[in-house]
């Protein structure tokens, strides 16, 4: 079987697996890394969000052998350490507002809210409404407006 | 319910210190049936059934037998633990719970811990989690629990002490004499159980003297959640328990005749096992890439399923073949009448953690893992079906990603049971998502028909029939009707009636009303939706309430304030009102509404302010739906007593975002017997740019000093305030919900076989 290396979270990783499969089921089901969420695997609902090389991926689109050994791969498990910190700023947002209901969306609402917030910053503006109007993730919980109050605290803040 | 008021006695109960080796204590009472507000003005109605004792009153009645079996540990540690007979799915109970203890207990909420308690049969009635009942049916049997550990460890430290109790102080954990010598509950935790059970009466806290209760506090599993530690069942690690899918037919409720190519399915990359079973054919694997591989690539004969001729029109004939007649006699000269007939299509209640169970069937057990509402039927039915005595089988109950009615079924885990024994393996059991939408329980479609009369400054007269398919509530509520049919005051009629009566009201007074349902067609996989009827039929009666506000010349505000029978609903209607400006200018294409729902002994406000210009409509969103833009939204709510307000601030921001949904964007097209949508950006429900930049949440002060249901009634409000809003701003009063139901197909729909779409293989080039 073909193997697979990548950085998880800091630290590389091999995995014997088809090259097809999706990095969404390599985190899961080969891993253990259940952080990221099945809502779709149609890259539709965006539960899975990660990032690939600091920006937002929906895993269950990438076959696993379009990663490179070089390619880093953070799940919300392994958020906190790019900045050095317990949680990262944009978690600690989150407790602020208390956003998660369930909670089962919100690891890539996380995921997805700080990449966001870094290419709002790119585009040379800080994160406003048509940002926020951006985003794709599925919350049926419907914390919508407290993810939005959320990342504009956090913005302040890395 | 009725305000029990102060005083000692409305305040003393009895509970138990349980047989253990640490403090264990258990209690006992439930609530009493409250009695009915009477009508103020204009011409009075009779109170209808679901104003005297509703829903909640019937499950929190069937609750009361076995209601002392809420049990509190005191832990060595000094935490205090619950198994909370209900399920978390996103509501707060657990949160809600934990603030009960602490509150009674004087402990810091981060000492108590609250999981989930495995179905336990001998509770009966008492482990199901619907009609927002979970709060109100606990409130009091938890806090009585509570508060017999606290007396006890308060004697347990007299005698460490060797000080009376009445001159020991409680903070925080932490019991101190006047000395100031201090014990804490982890020493007392052993010296304070019992070696036999014990019944005691205690003294629940003065409300006066509440410091958590009516606090606002963030969820006990919050940092979990951002974390990535929160575990769901797909998330547990049960050794054996490979993902596993299944190939579904192309109709609704579709069988298997025959399967072509079972062996080279079987010698796919990952795959372990193939199983035809009652719902399809069942593929084990590696991962669940490759079960999404091995489905698709199964060659499936499929027999008819039960819908195969029904498209949306010709269920809409059947609804309108069953409508009840109308009573009210041909009109006398000088009154006028309202007339309007309403349709609502079906709707998905698909959560976004989809159906889901992990199954381990032996020859001689069975052990389930999912988020069930409904454990104990779910125990049974699956005991039966197994052939397994009803112990044998045990049911563990793992929080949900979210639920909305459909987590009241317990589908997947009677189906990863049957697939289980199939295979003679442990499985690991997964929906995809666009089987969740097609082949999932939907939200019934239903036609309401009004017709209302007025004339000399009075509404004299309003009727509803209220016509759907059929609603399933064979989850359990169905037993308890059974059992409390005879005390009900609507007489002999049947399950969904029973449910419709319990829970529909109309808050006005508005002369002889009456509001019926009737059902057809059992075909179709249903279950209740987020707030059952209320939010359709409510969404019908208050577009008919400004149609008849429009007619007597009034202000839609002023009219409702003038006919609302209970001083509760007009201080929230006069709530919004004032913070939401009602009545200001607003440009062309732009409008306010104003609406108003009771249910579950708590009444919400809903002011909502939306954007139909073609601008906003006409916005671009790749692979989305614009339509129009609610740009603001004031709630103001009155449960009686919110336990924690933080908590129920979120439900209703939740409850608005459904309204928003069901409302403008969100139905499911079934077309020759197959729903069309497959995925979230063909099931419409609200996205960020759908999302009100302007919330605005007012939790009323306590009212009642009880709790009332607080996870539903905002969707009832918000779907009749945008309803409402939708018809001003554009001049018509909207009949079709969702209104862009009719448009043409927001989408290509996905074909049928192979049953579920491969996943893209694009994710990196659309990193951003």
């Amino acid at each position: 079987m073909p193997q697979h290396t990548f950085v998880l979270n800091g630290t590389p990783v091999t995995v014997d697996v088809e090259d097809d499969v999706r990095l969404l089921w390599v985190l899961r089901d080969v891993l253990g890394v259940t952080g990221p969420k099945y809502g779709c695997g149609l890259g539709v609902c965006q539960a899975c969000t990660s990032h690939v090389n600091g920006k937002a991926v929906n895993p269950c689109c990438v076959p696993v052998s379009d990663l490179q050994p070089t390619d880093q791969v953070t799940t919300i498990e392994g958020l906190p350490a790019i900045v050095g910190k317990p949680l990262h700023p944009m978690q600690e947002a989150w407790l602020e507002f208390d956003v998660a209901q369930c909670g089962y969306c919100q690891p890539g609402q996380i995921m997805a809210a700080v990449a966001k917030v870094l290419q709002a910053r790119a585009a040379g503006h800080e994160i406003g409404d048509a940002d926020f109007d951006e985003i794709r993730n599925i919350c049926r919980c419907g914390t919508y407006h407290r993810i939005r109050e959320a990342i504009t605290s956090a913005a302040k803040n890395f | 319910m009725a305000d029990r008021g102060p005083g000692v006695g409305r305040r003393t109960f009895l509970g138990y210190v349980v047989a253990a080796s640490t403090l264990t204590v258990a209690a006992q009472l439930g609530e009493t049936l409250g009695v009915p507000t009477t009508a103020a003005a204009a011409i009075p109605s009779l109170p209808e059934p679901s104003e005297v004792y509703d829903l909640n009153d019937m499950l929190t009645d069937a609750a009361l037998p076995t209601a002392n079996l809420i049990t509190i540990q005191i832990n060595t540690d000094g935490t205090a633990s619950l198994a909370l007979p209900r399920a978390e799915v996103g509501q707060g109970v657990t949160t809600s719970s934990a603030m009960l203890i602490a509150e009674e207990l004087d402990l810091p909420l981060s000492m108590v811990r609250v999981t989930l308690a495995d179905a336990r049969p001998e509770l009966l009635f008492n482990q199901l989690t619907g009609a927002s009942n979970t709060t109100i049916s606990t409130y009091t049997p938890i806090r009585v629990a509570a508060a017999v550990a606290r007396g006890r460890l308060l004697q347990a430290a007299a005698t460490a002490l060797g000080e009376a109790v009445p001159s020991l102080t409680v903070a925080a954990g932490v019991i101190t004499a006047s000395t100031g010598a201090s014990m804490t509950y982890a020493q007392l935790a052993v010296a304070a159980a019992s070696l036999t059970t014990l019944q005691v009466s205690v003294t629940l806290k003065d409300p006066t003297r509440f410091t958590m209760i009516g606090t606002p506090q963030g969820r006990i599993d919050a940092l979990d959640a951002v974390t990535g530690r929160k575990q769901f069942a797909m998330d547990l690690s049960v050794p054996g328990a490979l993902p596993t899918m299944v190939c579904r037919p192309p109709t609704v409720n579709g069988t298997v005749r025959s399967v072509q190519n079972l062996a080279a399915v079987q010698a796919m990359p990952g795959i372990t096992d193939v199983a035809v079973v009652s719902t399809g054919v069942a593929v084990r694997g590696s991962t669940f890439g490759q079960c999404i591989d091995a489905v698709r690539a199964l060659q499936v004969g499929w027999g008819p399923g039960t819908e195969d001729n029904s498209s949306d029109a010709t269920v809409l004939q059947e609804l309108a073949a069953a409508e009840l007649p109308l009573v009210v006699p041909p009109l006398p000269l000088l009154t006028q009448a309202v007339d309007a007939r309403f349709t609502f299509h079906f709707a998905s209640n698909s959560a976004l953690e989809p159906n889901c169970a992990i199954a381990d069937v032996r020859s001689d057990s069975a052990e389930i893992w999912a988020a069930v509402k409904s454990p104990i039927v779910a125990q049974g039915q699956i005991a039966a079906e197994l052939g397994l005595p009803v112990p044998a089988v045990t049911v563990h109950v793992v929080q949900g990603g979210g639920s909305f009615g459909r987590k009241l079924f317990f589908d997947a885990a009677r189906e990863a049971a049957e697939v289980s024994r199939a295979m003679g393996k442990p499985v690991k059991l997964m929906w995809h998502r666009t089987d969740d939408f097609r082949q999932g329980r939907t939200h019934p479609m239903s036609t309401s028909r009004v017709r209302a009369t007025y004339g000399l400054g009075q509404v004299i007269s309003y009727e509803q029939r209220h016509t759907s398919v059929a609603t399933d509530f064979s989850h359990g509520l169905g037993e308890i009707i059974t059992a409390m049919v005879a005390k009900l005051p609507v007489g002999d009629i049947g399950f969904s009636e029973t449910i419709f009566e319990l829970t529909q009201q109309t808050p006005y007074n508005f002369g002889v009303t009456t509001q019926l349902l009737s059902e057809v067609d059992k075909g179709f996989n249903t279950g209740s939706m987020r707030n059952i009827y209320s939010p359709n039929v409510r969404c019908a009666q208050e577009l008919v309430v400004d149609q008849l506000a429009a007619g007597m010349g009034q202000d839609p505000y002023q009219f409702r304030r003038q006919f609302l029978k209970d001083p509760r609903a007009r201080a929230v209607l006069d709530q919004v009102a004032q913070v939401g400006a009602w009545g200001r200018t607003m440009a062309p294409g732009t409008a306010q509404g104003i609406a108003l729902h009771p249910e579950y002994h708590g009444f919400v406000a809903v002011l909502v302010e939306i954007d139909c210009t073609a601008a906003t409509t006409g916005r671009q969103i790749p692979n989305g739906y614009a339509g129009p833009r609610v740009t603001k939204v004031v709630c103001a709510v009155d449960v009686g007593l919110a336990v924690n307000p933080r908590g129920l601030e979120a439900q209703m921001m939740g409850g608005i975002m459904d309204g928003i949904a069901i409302t403008l964007s969100s139905s499911l097209h079934l077309q020759n017997g197959t729903f069309l949508e497959g995925s979230w950006d063909e099931y419409f429900y609200t996205r960020q740019w759908n999302t009100p930049p302007d919330l605005e949440i007012i939790v009323m002060p306590p009212t009642t000093g009880n709790p009332g249901g607080a996870g539903e009634l905002a969707v009832a409000g918000a779907m009749a305030g945008v309803a409402c809003a939708y018809a001003r701003a554009t001049g018509t009063m909207p009949t079709g919900f969702p209104i862009n139901h009719d448009a043409p197909l927001g989408f290509t729909p996905l074909p049928t076989v192979p049953s579920i779409p491969a996943s893209p293989t694009d994710g990196l080039s659309r990193a951003y």
